[in-house]
């Protein structure tokens, strides 16, 4: 069936502004099908309040409105424009409300446009939990048991009905789980429902029986006009059911399924795509599974695509929003073809011959006051994914490019927390999921704790941890060399380091040595790794889409091309202050190199961006971004020189040891970078240039702040260089708190000079 | 603290994988202590290793999981494809320890158990990017120490592979048996109750046969009585039945000379079906010839076009042969069913007699459960003759 005539101007709605559990995910998908749409001739015409997005630069859109996303605007630019059709599923919950919204208005119907991809009664049916409920139950599905409430009243009438506490309360039409939570008593339930019921648009609360603890699975599904449906890739949560899946570390492809559980799952998720109507395009079904007897229920279907379909569409090389894009406007899956391999057809269901992970990045040190607890309500604010040939290769890999200062699963020096607490604080850290609980795995692990009482305490699968005891016990091995010298004699062993994925800088700390010299011994043996390609079907196929990983064995599928190269460094996960304008930033630098005749290298680490979607730049490294890392593309691919000032703080911190190690860093220099971001050197800038600035010093030492304070007078603003957006900058009135704060500001900077001014209060 | 593996001694029970383009790799033996020689193909589903290991078409073969974890749910009692084992060897990448509610064994002692081979720490992409390139090859799995690469290499270029061979003959039972032990599973997976009365009797050839056929036989309310690979056409019909249905199976279809005698024997005069070697069969019994694929179809993603209707549906597939499409007579056969990434034939019907065929695997395990309506498909065939 080809595409449709009958209609010629499509609407699509963007997401607006950055919010947790909403993040530049819609950018990329929304990008794409704006490509997608005008690649087969509609005009498209785009509205989005969020300006720092790819998708609002003007070619990507025949019309685009930067405006609030509310009906009222959206009716307007219905009466300028005129479109024919609104494509509801590409812009995120936002998008989808939005949508709603217009509908129950009247002012879809009023202004004849017709909605594509999914239908304003599917929408409501997937996103409305009692007609949900209500669906799965008729094609013999599980739900979990509960019970949809109005009020108060209702919902205390539940408890007992339900089986007691704890209880898990649902908000409806809420983004992130947005006012829910997990009850454990009477006291708890009356504040979480009363909040739910407050934060629901439509003042709905479902309370559910609790499967806390329950293996949590994803299945990203595509469906065509033609009833042709294809799962694209499976998740499993590492971090069992009760913590939000955006909060979780997710591995593709599922790991502990058989292939019959799998095919029991998979039969489910297209049972309910069917069921719930979804007509075209992309959607997840998230399903639990009870470990001890295989009891499996279905949690939810978002009829749209998600977060979970941007990281399936970067872990699997098959790119949903696009195909979801044509398939809306009438194609079906086996006309379109497969971009990776051209001459297999997109009605195929990608396999791959890797582990990806993807670890949420969180912020809790900017609110020191919020606690580091998670639960049903989403609190990451970004998000790293790697690819690995193993699970131990992919994590580690992931860990570190999370840009929290690891360089991996522990065996960095920064576990003191874990490993000095008492047996009864480290199974309490354990217990409670909080962002630092894989860490405190570990140190279970060092203390030999069983993977069973491990397992008790955080519900997480036997598979992970026997992964993650292995990891912790290696630790010991990689020490036992002794030291580097005696590691190089045993080339087998260090061979082995790499593929658990451990990094250079892991290694220099278990052998007590430096980094460099790691790197150098593994120059000197020919230790490097290798780069395969993601490409949708194992290597069954030639693949013509240059998207790499690193990984360590035989075989190097990244082989340089004859043109001039330049390395672009993206921004790694997102955080607060750094959200999607870096990778704006990215993607153009690289448009701007392709124009110029050179090829262009992205290296990224976030699959919410458009700078690691496959077409964006000539090549495409979805890697860390780590010195160690990008050491080595830049070697493979022989560039001429790397950018780092489009990707934010991220690169901008790896500029000197990179030009160090022999990197041409192309645009500001190094040094230039250094006397900016450093608070001491730009004191000196200032000073020479004759600019005023208010009375100040520099201190690396708790002591030195004092000193300098007790000089210029309190209070005093403190600031760390090399951060971003003010993290552990503070006003300070005594020296009490200048000590404490002092700690902390030390521990963001690591070891580089913090910046005490005086304080101008009431100042303009 | 305590290591929990020991890596070391891992690393050191070196083994290796010779092929016969002179190519060694090297890893290390998690299997039985069996050097063996075998054809290597490259599987790339994601799940269902115990299916594929238990699966007779793979007598013969060495498997490469191009996924590279494998044995993380182990082996249990319930997902066998068969009695045994018949693959000459595994390859992987890396080996796990079971985690599943239902796991009864480790991998590792399972194939220890079943004498197979197995080698990991393979960089199972680039043997399979070989394979891609040159075609399945020949290899040798030394994991002794006995054999040298240089005497491997020489034995697996000597060995005359599985073209031409008559493979089934090593598979097939050696008697005729009824299939009717499923209850402890039905009534594991919830089935029993649901099991309708057997109204059909089928005898099925076993050329390898894979028992989620049967299974699905079963709860079709089909009666099955399974036959050796040789047994006449006479006899077949001496049992009366309803339907007869041709099997999968390992190997080179023009090699089982008698089983396409007794498929030409048997058109016409019962309704027929046939999956993998069993299509083979039929095509040729039809006229037709057979010819094999570079490097075969080995997964659970193949998307299979049906021409009549358009639909398509992600196939389980594991063949090295294939029906050349221009061989078959198109006044006696139809080409039903192609696959959409290579357009090769996928399924054949007799435009005169009741019978029918698919290359693909619609029984599943491993696999997509999509074609599984074609065993309703068979009860329907049977009711119209």
């Amino acid at each position: 069936m080809p595409k449709r005539n009958d209609i010629h101007k499509i609407m699509l709605i963007g997401s607006g502004p950055i919010v947790i559990g909403q993040a530049c995910e819609f950018d990329y998908s929304g990008t794409q099908a704006c490509k997608a749409l005008r690649e087969e001739g509609y005009e498209v015409v785009l509205v989005n309040s969020n300006p720092a997005t790819i998708m609002t630069d003007p070619e990507f859109a025949d019309q685009t409105y930067i405006e609030p996303l509310t009906i009222d605007i959206i009716e307007e630019i219905f009466r300028c424009e005129r479109p024919d059709a609104l494509l509801p599923t590409l812009g995120g919950q936002t998008a989808l409300n939005l949508t709603m919204e217009l509908h129950g208005a009247g002012i879809l119907e009023r202004h004849g446009v017709e909605l594509i991809g999914a239908r304003a009664d599917v929408i409501e049916k997937a996103e409305d939990r009692s007609l949900f409920k209500a669906a799965m139950t008729k094609i013999g599905l599980e739900v979990p048991r509960s019970v949809s409430v109005h009020t108060m009243a209702e919902a205390l009438a539940t408890v007992d009905d339900l089986g007691g506490f704890p209880l898990v309360i649902r908000p409806g039409f809420t983004l992130g789980g947005t006012g829910g939570g997990i009850a454990f008593n009477a006291d708890q339930f009356h504040d979480i429902v009363d909040t739910g019921l407050r934060c629901s648009p439509i003042s709905e609360v479902l309370i559910e029986e609790c499967i806390n603890g329950w293996k949590e699975f994803e299945l990203e599904v595509i469906r065509d006009r033609k009833d042709n449906c294809i799962v694209i890739c499976s998740i499993e949560n590492l971090d069992p059911m009760g913590v939000h899946t955006g909060d979780s570390i997710t591995v593709a492809p599922a790991q502990t399924l058989t292939d019959r559980e799998y095919q029991i799952m998979r039969d489910a998720a297209l049972l309910v795509m069917r069921e719930i109507g979804v007509e075209t395009g992309g959607s997840n079904v998230q399903f639990a599974i009870d470990p001890t007897c295989g009891r499996m229920v279905v949690i939810e279907m978002n009829p749209r695509v998600s977060r979970s379909s941007a990281l399936a569409s970067k872990a699997t090389g098959f790119p949903i929003a696009k195909i979801a894009a044509k398939l809306a406007v009438g194609y079906t899956l086996d006309e379109l073809p497969n971009d990776i391999t051209r001459v297999t057809p997109a009605s195929f269901e990608p396999t791959i011959d890797y582990v990806v992970t993807k670890v949420p990045r969180f912020t809790f040190e900017k609110f020191p006051l919020s606690e580091d607890l998670l639960g049903t309500q989403m609190k990451s604010v970004g998000e790293t994914m790697s690819i690995g040939k193993t699970f131990k290769q992919s994590l580690q890999k992931a860990l570190r490019s999370l840009e929290i200062g690891r360089s991996g699963f522990g065996a960095d020096g920064r576990d003191q927390r874990f490993e000095s607490a008492d047996d009864d604080a480290l199974a309490a850290l354990l217990e409670l999921p909080n962002s630092m609980r894989l860490f405190a795995v570990r140190a279970a692990f060092r203390r030999d704790w069983s993977t069973e009482r491990v397992h008790e305490l955080t519900g997480i699968d036997g598979w992970f941890l026997n992964h993650l005891a292995d990891l912790a016990a290696y630790e010991d091995e990689i020490s036992g060399a002794g030291s580097l010298a005696a590691l190089r004699e045993d080339v087998a062993l260090f061979r082995q380091c790499k593929e658990f994925g451990y990094s250079d800088r892991q290694i220099a700390f278990l052998l007590d040595d430096t980094e460099d010299h790691v790197r150098a011994a593994r120059d000197a043996l020919g230790i490097h790794p290798v780069y395969s390609l993601v490409d949708t079907c194992a290597a069954e196929f030639v693949a013509h889409t240059p998207y790499y990983y690193s990984t360590y064995g035989d075989f190097n599928e990244s082989v340089p091309g004859p043109r001039k190269k330049v390395m672009i460094l993206g921004g790694g996960p997102n955080r607060i202050g750094q959200g999607i304008e870096f990778d704006y930033c990215c993607v153009h630098a690289s448009y701007a190199l392709r124009e110029l005749g050179y090829e262009s290298i992205m290296v990224n680490s976030n699959p919410e961006t458009v700078s690691t979607d496959y077409d964006t730049s000539d090549k495409l490294y979805f890697e860390p971004l780590t010195l160690e890392d990008v050491l080595h593309i830049y070697r493979n691919e022989k560039c001429s020189g790397a950018i780092v000032q489009f990707g934010g703080q991220t690169p901008l911190n790896l500029a000197t040891a990179l030009e160090a190690n022999g990197v041409q860093i192309l645009g500001t220099p190094p040094c230039s970078i250094e006397a900016v971001e450093d608070r001491k050197y730009f004191q000196e800038l200032v000073d020479k240039l004759g600019i005023r600035q208010t009375p100040n010093g520099t201190a690396v030492t708790v002591d030195e702040a004092v000193a300098v304070a007790d000089r210029i007078g309190y209070p005093v603003l403190v600031r760390p260089s090399f951060v971003l957006g003010g993290r552990a900058m503070v006003i300070v009135y005594e020296e009490v708190y200048l000590r404490k704060y002092m700690v902390e500001a030390a521990a963001a900077a690591e070891n580089r000079a913090v910046l005490i001014d005086h304080y101008l209060e009431n100042a303009v | 603290m305590t290591s929990r593996r020991d890596w070391k001694a891992q690393r050191s029970k070196t083994a290796f994988l010779a092929l016969e383009d002179g190519t060694v790799m090297r890893g290390y033996s998690i299997g039985a202590p069996i050097d063996r020689i075998g054809e290597v193909v490259f599987n790339t589903g994601l799940t269902g290793y115990q299916e594929i290991l238990s699966d007779p078409s793979y007598c013969g073969q060495f498997i490469t999981m191009t996924y590279p974890e494998i044995g993380n749910t182990g082996i249990n009692a319930v997902d066998h494809e068969s009695r045994g084992v018949f693959v000459n060897g595994f390859i992987i990448h890396s080996l796990n320890e079971p985690e599943n509610w239902r796991s009864d064994e480790s991998l590792a002692a399972f194939l220890k158990r079943h004498d197979i081979p197995a080698i990991a720490g393979i960089d199972t992409r680039a043997l399979t990017s070989r394979i891609r390139s040159k075609g399945s090859l020949k290899g040798y799995l030394g994991v002794t120490g006995a054999v040298t690469e240089a005497d491997a290499l020489e034995q697996c270029t000597a060995w005359a592979g599985l073209d031409g061979q008559d493979y089934a003959c090593k598979v097939t039972c050696d008697k005729m048996f009824r299939w009717d032990d499923i209850s402890d599973e039905a009534s594991y997976w919830g089935l029993a109750d649901t099991l309708p009365p057997t109204d059909l009797r089928i005898v099925a050839y076993d050329f390898g046969i894979k028992w989620n056929i049967l299974r699905n036989m079963r709860i079709c309310g089909m009666d099955v009585t399974v036959v050796p690979a040789t047994t006449p056409a006479d006899a077949v019909l001496a049992e009366k039945p309803d339907g007869v249905f041709f099997s999968n199976g390992p190997a080179d279809p023009a090699a089982v000379t008698y089983a396409v005698d007794n498929a030409r024997a048997l058109i016409g005069k019962v309704p027929i079906m046939g999956i993998c070697l069993g299509h083979q069969l039929l095509g040729l019994a039809a006229g037709g010839d057979t010819f094999r694929l570079k490097f075969g179809h080995h997964g659970c993603n193949h998307p299979v076009k049906e021409l009549e209707t358009g639909t398509i549906e992600i196939t389980s597939q594991n063949h090295n042969f294939a029906v050349d499409p221009d061989s078959v007579d198109k006044s006696t056969i139809d080409v039903t069913h192609i696959n959409l990434n290579d357009q090769t034939v996928e399924g054949i019907r007799h435009r005169q007699e009741p019978m029918f065929a698919v290359q693909y695997h619609p029984e599943a395990g491993p696999g997509p459960h999509d074609p599984q309506g074609l065993f309703t498909r068979f009860r329907d065939l049977i009711s119209q003759a």
